[in-house]
């Protein structure tokens, strides 16, 4: 492919609002995880919440578009001078030639789930004030988010559950090449809602502690939430911009809510994103695993991660610091992978304290202060879906 | 670069839609097109469980997908897909929200995973086998047309074959009121980068701001009424063997202008 650059990005989760924060919590080995107090749920786990949500303001042209998960992208959109970037890249390229796709899972399905709470006891209806295109409907963060900027190109949801913000990297790569845009804003926005909660609940996927991802005795993952935003163009536009140089998509075929035992899409999603990029395994320096800590994920990336790398390639998940964030995962994971490159370290996966010996992994239990020069980030979904993606730095 | 494929197989179904080819006489005017409820086939291609699982929008997509790579003479397994749905599973989108409102909030794990977006593509791998890239977009009315760009950008970039589907199914009540979409309407394209012995037509695609063409009489109803079926127009051309340029509608004033030829 021809690489991408991420010329101004920015992420917002439980671990910080912004680069900075991001960062300095990924060095100080800082958990966003705590017990879950959200909203009405009655459930003994632990989940990343993005703290403040209930003051932030939509801009009021768009002021329909208020629900939280539209409330977390526009906190998001607020951090480090990225509205500034998005500006200039518009005036730069034209706003016809900006494309828009943004990955979520559930969208702002929260405001529907409060809104049946509200049904008239006579007729069932629910109440006036409910706008489902404006907050239920899946496009609905993609669409604010192109409002927000007045931006004319082509736009989409991508929602592939857990790999969606990792595959509108691969949107918005086809987009560009095809010459139907010279930049895409790019991202992934998913937020706390009672579906995933009590759905992940009711496949005795949710973890009682704060998630341990490859530990021995890992039971389960938490849930969080996160904003994560990237502005993608054709060349650097700073000394030390990150590049995209692969990107590996494909289906397990297998199951809708387990993955492939062997981690054979995994695998398939892996070898392509390597080909693409024209690396072999030996390039890659960190692996940002999915590492979502149930047994069976980690499992089956793990064999495939040993398949295709061996055991010597360092890696991590770092879900547990900012717990399972859904559809927003891969591009949260995109950015931390672009921090860990750009800052030069290798995050560690906090929480797990005994890695799974029957998975023969270099699993980073500390931050390992070395400069990687290639990133691969992993991101799997419901449903079978996979995608990969491998970052390098300009120099 | 030219974005440009040549459509090998063509799956439809809908209200008074049953199959292309019944579509396609419809669509030219030489029968009669007379609205009724969608009748949605089993989904044999699955196996049991997955059959029992499975909503109207699973049964929808596998028909229409597998109509179209029938048609083309391909295998499913062979081929990438976008898929793309305005709102997928809205009969277990409410169930779930019902019960979430209610004291008791145990869904069940089969409600759960048929509540994502990418419900039909979950599905569809295991009927068919295929583990190439399978996208799922939604983009609310222009659904339709940000699978069409996504799927022709797929197949010139990436040089592949790539089936698309665009398909919707409706809300219960409450929700309903507030997405009134009327009925199942499933649209399904087999795209090529090349011309082979199968080709139906060939579409050239690009941006425009001009007006998008609208349909007659009953036709025109459906289109409006349903995301997926926005992509009507397009098929008409295709219907008609006529080579014509066809504006769908897609966000706001941007649309696609569709070159449409018969090789």
């Amino acid at each position: 492919m021809n690489p991408l650059w991420l010329t101004h990005y920015t992420a917002t989760s439980s671990i910080g609002r912004g680069l900075d924060q991001t960062l300095s919590a990924l060095r100080g080995l800082h958990s966003g995880l705590a017990p879950c107090r959200f909203d009405t749920v009655e459930l003994e786990t632990f989940v990343g919440e993005v703290t403040g949500l209930e003051e932030v303001k939509l801009p009021p042209p768009l002021a329909e578009y208020d629900c939280r998960n539209n409330r977390l992208a526009w906190l998001g959109l607020l951090q480090d001078d990225f509205q500034l970037a998005v500006r200039n890249a518009a005036e730069k390229y034209g706003r016809h030639r900006i494309g828009v796709f943004i990955g979520t899972s559930t969208s702002g399905i929260f405001q529907t789930e409060l809104a049946y709470r509200r049904r008239n006891a006579e007729t069932g209806a629910l109440p006036a004030d409910f706008n489902y295109r404006t907050t239920h409907n899946t496009y609905s963060v993609a669409d604010f988010v192109r409002r927000c900027f007045n931006l004319a190109g082509p736009a989409a949801a991508v929602s592939s559950a857990c790999s969606s913000s990792a595959k509108v990297f691969g949107s918005a790569r086809r987009m560009m090449e095809a010459g139907l845009i010279d930049a895409a804003l790019v991202g992934g926005v998913d937020s706390l809602c009672l579906t995933t909660l009590y759905g992940f609940n009711s496949l005795e996927l949710l973890s009682s502690e704060p998630c341990r991802p490859y530990d021995a005795k890992r039971n389960g993952l938490s849930i969080g939430e996160a904003a994560a935003f990237a502005l993608l163009e054709k060349s650097p536009q700073h000394e030390d911009d990150i590049v995209l140089l692969g990107i590996g998509e494909s289906s397990d075929a297998y199951h809708m809510s387990s993955p492939h035992p062997e981690g054979l899409g995994a695998k398939i999603a892996m070898q392509d994103a390597l080909h693409m990029a024209g690396l072999a395994p030996s390039d890659i320096d960190y692996i940002n695993l999915h590492g979502t800590a149930t047994p069976s994920n980690d499992a089956a990336e793990g064999i495939a991660v040993q398949a295709l790398f061996g055991r010597n390639t360092a890696c991590s998940s770092t879900k547990g610091a900012t717990g399972h964030t859904l559809g927003a995962a891969g591009g949260m994971e995109a950015l931390i992978s672009a921090l860990a490159l750009k800052h030069g370290f290798m995050p560690a996966g906090i929480n797990t304290r005994q890695t799974d010996p029957s998975l023969q992994l270099d699993y980073l239990l500390e931050n390992r202060e070395e400069r990687p020069r290639r990133v691969l980030s992993n991101s799997f979904g419901f449903g079978g879906t996979n995608c990969s993606l491998i970052f390098g730095i300009s120099s | 670069m030219k974005l440009a494929a040549y459509i090998e197989g063509i799956g439809l179904l809908g209200p008074g839609l049953a199959g292309w080819k019944a579509g396609e006489n419809m669509l030219r005017g030489e029968s009669s097109y007379q609205p009724q409820k969608t009748v949605l086939p089993p989904p044999s291609s699955l196996p049991a469980a997955e059959r029992r699982r499975s909503g109207a929008l699973v049964k929808l997509a596998l028909a229409v997908g597998l109509e179209a790579i029938e048609a083309a003479g391909l295998n499913p397994a062979d081929l990438p897909t976008v898929f793309s749905s305005s709102g997928a599973d809205g009969e277990n989108c409410h169930a779930i929200c019902e019960m979430l409102a209610a004291s008791d909030r145990q869904i069940s794990p089969t409600r759960f995973h048929n509540s994502v977006h990418n419900t039909a593509a979950g599905y569809w791998g295991i009927a068919t086998g295929s583990m190439k890239n399978s996208s799922v977009l939604c983009a609310f009315d222009a659904s339709f047309c940000a699978a069409l760009l996504e799927a022709v950008a797929q197949v010139v970039v990436d040089n592949t074959r790539t089936v698309m589907l665009a398909c919707d199914t409706p809300y219960p009540e409450p929700l309903f009121k507030a997405r009134p979409i009327p009925e199942a309407f499933g649209l399904a394209f087999v795209f090529s980068p090349e011309k082979s012995a199968s080709a139906l037509a060939r579409i050239s695609i690009e941006l425009t701001e001009d007006k998008a063409d609208s349909m007659e009489g009953q036709f025109e109803a459906l289109r409006a009424s349903i995301p997926a079926a926005r992509g009507l127009p397009m098929l008409q051309a295709i219907a008609m063997r006529k080579d014509t340029r066809v504006v769908l509608d897609y966000l706001d004033a941007t649309r696609l202008a569709l070159q449409i030829s018969h090789p």
